[in-house]
Parts: structure tokens; sequence; C-alpha cells
């Protein structure tokens, strides 16, 4: 039972993922036509156009771009924070924990709008900090619980032998916890970029031209030459890679394990 | 529980409150005036009071979308939770194997929202998609964008495959912290796996089961873009959620400010679920004592 089980979900999860890249090497004429199994005449055209139009290698460019600012400003961010949380208590710091959590609950279609003018009216709109800034209202309080469950693991003692050792805390953070915590870096760091890489809305009302993301040219593409879908597969699997690498690479802080403790 | 108490810990959490606090709160204001004002033109606003709440909350197709959201966000958490839980349990523990699983159990989570819907667009098809073929061939009708069922059925199981692997990897994450210790004395005892389950690996996840919980039910009650992409909320109105329908009255029907006094009626719907669920589980905490471990 247990021997199956994983292999069977791991297969039946992947179908749709082999469907995406089956649907990325056809052509439309052959996506639209009828149900094929697997590519009749795998071409490679798809590729070619997103690799040759600068429209497409922008948008890749940008959204790593404000992925990349989100998940390290929510990691800075966040450390000490989540060092405060883990090591003291202090006034309403369990409400404020909550609310830093209801941030990410604010549902969206409406609040596009006061967000757009927040960021215009401070110069930001269409540049990636916006975007960045944005997600960082739902990347960091997730930030902040990861990283504190990490903390929690580290057991108080080493801070205090630490200070009478006569460090000061900027070089202890540094020099030794941090170095202690690596792990809780890493899977923090990928979610972060998962929570910013997959998000579309802000995204897309954040930026217009200069910024634009790889999910807002799929977008537009579609609505401008009506529905290319071969070319939208071909994207489509194309933003599966950045994700793919950093789940590899912090496949095994993940395997090592975490228990998230303040809630 | 026995942290000092000291109040300079606000120093650190304060680049943090800044920054949120920063794109969080303007922009809420901004709703809140809208959702109290008519707006006539860029100039011309007109203070209405409570008039679009009253106007939103007795809006019949509103009841309508927040119980298919209701449903739809239970269905989420009674399907996702416990075959995240399930798969955690039996993934390899170490090596090539356990690496190579989590890097594919992941994979769906790094797919952007609406490549999300695009697949499941072409692949639920029934006549030109892998998935609604085989449904079809085995002898059941089936066809998202006529039947009102089979649509509300696809956009469920396109979210289950999506997010379980949240679920299973914050709960891998969490099995894996237990100490050996805990094991070798089950075993001890000659506890079954039942037992082994229910009284040291449940207790000792619920600090990431909580996460995923509130994760799963504030992002299932916002779902937006995979069903637009897929379903645009139809047949008829069978997955029009209530954000679809929020977008409807903001863009569609520009009525900002019923939109926007909805928009805060779904918030503080959200958030009171939500904290209904962090203190049911995090007071569960404290009773079992399991943070006593710490």
């Amino acid at each position: 039972m247990k021997r199956i089980a994983v292999p069977l979900y791991l297969l039946l999860s992947f179908i749709p993922i082999y469907w995406l890249v089956g649907m990325s090497l056809k052509t439309n004429e052959e996506i639209l036509g009828g149900f094929t199994l697997w590519p009749r005449n795998p071409t490679f055209a798809n590729y070619v156009t997103i690799f040759t139009d600068p429209d497409w290698s922008d948008g890749y460019i940008n959204s790593l771009t404000y992925v990349g600012i989100n998940t390290v400003l929510s990691v800075l961010l966040a450390l000490p924070a989540a060092y405060a949380f883990s090591r003291y208590r202090f006034l309403g710091d369990s409400h404020l924990f909550f609310w830093l959590l209801s941030n990410r609950m604010s549902p969206p279609a409406v609040f596009l709008l006061p967000f757009f003018q927040l960021y215009s009216s401070i110069g930001l709109f269409d540049t990636p900090w916006a975007v960045a800034l944005a997600h960082m209202l739902f990347t960091v309080p997730l930030a902040v619980w990861i990283l504190e469950g990490f903390m929690s693991g580290v057991p108080r003692e080493i801070d205090e032998t630490a200070y009478i050792d006569g460090y000061s805390f900027p070089r202890f953070f540094v020099r030794i916890f941090l170095p202690l915590i690596r792990s809780g870096v890493g899977v923090t760091a990928f979610f972060c970029f998962m929570f910013s890489w997959v998000e579309l809305l802000l995204a897309r009302t954040l930026t217009a031209v200069e910024a634009k993301p790889i999910v807002a040219t799929m977008t537009r593409t579609v609505s401008a030459a009506g529905m290319d879908w071969g070319l939208l597969a071909a994207a489509g699997v194309l933003t599966l890679v950045p994700g793919a690498v950093v789940i590899y690479f912090v496949r095994n802080y993940i395997a090592k394990g975490f228990a998230l403790g303040r809630v | 529980m026995n942290k000092p108490t000291n109040q300079r810990a606000w120093l650190l959490v304060l680049p943090v409150l800044v920054a949120v606090a920063f794109s969080a709160i303007i922009p809420l204001m901004t709703v809140v005036n809208y959702s109290v004002q008519d707006i006539l033109g860029p100039e011309q606003r007109v203070f209405v009071g409570t008039e679009w709440f009253r106007k939103v909350l007795r809006d019949p197709e509103l009841h309508g979308a927040l119980r298919r959201q209701l449903g739809f966000s239970l269905a989420v958490l009674a399907l996702e939770i416990p075959l995240g839980v399930a798969l955690a349990l039996v993934l390899p523990k170490e090596g090539r194997a356990a690496s190579v699983c989590l890097v594919l159990l992941g994979l769906p989570l790094l797919i952007p929202f609406n490549v999300v819907g695009t697949i499941w667009q072409i692949f639920a098809r029934g006549d030109i998609g892998l998935f609604g073929v085989v449904i079809n061939a085995l002898g059941v009708e089936y066809n998202y964008t006529s039947n009102a069922l089979d649509a509300w059925l696809t956009v469920l199981l396109m979210d289950v495959w999506h997010w379980t692997p949240l679920v299973a990897l914050l709960c891998y994450a969490g099995l894996r912290a237990i100490p050996e210790a805990y094991y070798q004395a089950a075993r001890i005892d000659g506890a079954s796996a039942w037992a082994t389950f229910r009284f040291i690996q449940l207790p000792r996840l619920r600090g990431v089961l909580t996460i995923a919980v509130l994760l799963r039910f504030m992002d299932s009650f916002m779902i937006y873009t995979e069903p637009f992409v897929l379903t645009g909320g139809g047949p008829g109105n069978a997955t029009t959620f209530l954000s679809q329908y929020l977008t409807r009255l903001a863009v569609g029907q520009f009525d900002l400010g019923p939109a926007a006094a909805f928009s805060l009626v779904y918030f503080l719907v959200i958030l009171l679920l939500s904290y209904i669920f962090y203190t049911a589980m995090t007071a569960s905490t404290s009773t079992t004592g399991s943070k006593e471990a710490r």
C-alpha cells in the first residue's frame, strides 16, 4: 500500500504537467483538432517564438527581478522580527502576529485600485519595487512564522553564552545564530519565492510596460491574437523552470524537517 | 513558555511593521472611504453612510456566491488536509528517493495561477483533453463547460491537485522534526501505527497544520484567477465564487461604492473565520501541552 501510494500520487499529479509539456510541442491545429495523447509532429516553433521575441524574455527577467527583491527583503525584515517573537514576550505580541497574517486576507479586485493609486503616488508604479513591496503583504507574515519556528528550535542558552562571551547582538546574530538556522532561511526563501512567483493580479495591476511580468505577457498575448494555446503552453512550461530550480536547492532543508511553534 | 518580557523587542519587529503597514493600511483606508461614498465624478463625491452596506448585505446574488464559496472552501479543507497529511506520512524519509519525491511533489505549487487554469481548460475538455476523454471513456457523462456540477468538481479537483503539495510539504517537514526517541518509546510500548499517529505525530504536527489550514482556507476563500481562466464563473453562476462576483461588481458594472462595501464585508468574514480557526487550533495546543517540549 505504502509502496504504491506515493508513486501513484506523483504519477497522477504529473499528468497535467505532462499535458502542458505536450501542448507546448503541438501546433494549435493539433491541440484543437482532436485528442492526441502525445504530439504527432513535435515542433519547437512555440519555444522559438518565445526565445526570439524580446517581449517574452523581458517578462521573465522582470518577474525574476521582483520575485528576487521580494524574497531578499522579506527574509531580511523577517529575521529580526522572528527573533523577537521567538525569544521575548512583549506587549501585544500575539495580536501583532495575527494582524500581520490578516494582511493576506484582503480580497483582490477592489483592493487593486488603491494599491495602484498608492504606488503611483510615490512614483513606484511600473517598477519591480511596487510588485515586490505589495507581495510582501503575504510573504512577510509567512516568513516570520517559518523563521520563528526554526529559531525556537535553537536553545536560548546559546544566545546567553554568546552575550557572556562579549558578543554584541548584531555580531552574535550574523556570526553564530544565522548559521544555525541556515536551513530555515532556505525554506523561508522558497516559500516567499513561490507565493510571489505564482501571483498574477497584483503583479499585473502594478506594472504596465517597463516591469511587465511574464504572467501578464501571457494574458495580454491571449487577448490580442486570439488563443494561441501552443505558445501559451510553452510559456507555461518555462515558468516552471525557475521554481523547479529553487525547490531542487531547498529539498534537503525541507527533508531535515521543521516544526512551526508559535501560532 | 518562560520567555523573558522585553519591550525593546518591539524595535526588532518595527521594520516588518512599517513595511507591512505601508502597503496594508493606506489601501484599506481608501476602500473604507469608497464604501461610504457615492462617486459621481472625479471631484464629485457624496457621503452615503451605510447605504452600500445595506444594499450589499441584501443582495441575493451575493448570498448565492457566499454559499458556493463556503461549500468550496470547506471541501478544499476536507480533501487537502487529510490527503496532505497522509502523503506526508508515506513519503520516503531520506536519501535520493526523498529528494526526487519532494521536487516532483512541489512542482504544481510553482505554476503561476493563470497557467494552472490554462492547463485544465484544455486538459479537462471532453473532446480534446486527456482528463475529459478518459472520464468520458469510463462511461461517465462529463462536460465542465455545460454541466454545473462538473464545472464545480473540476475547479475543486484542480485546486486539490494544485495545493495538496503545500499541505504535504509542511506536514512532511513537521514529521521530520520529531525526534527518533519518540518513535522508540512508542515501539517499546508496542503502540499501533494509529496510536503512534494519534498520540505522537498529530500533536507534534499542530503548528504546521495550523498554518496549512489557515493558508488553504484564506487562499481558497479568495480564489479568483484559476476559475476565472477555467470557467469564467460559469456555466450560469456555478463557479462564481465571491471574488468573481466582486470583480463583476467593481469592474463590470463599475459600482465602486457597493464593491468597496462588499470588499470590507468579505474581508471581515475571512478575518472572523480565520480567527476562529486560529484560536481553536492554538487553544488545543496549550491543553495538550505539546509546547512544553520546546
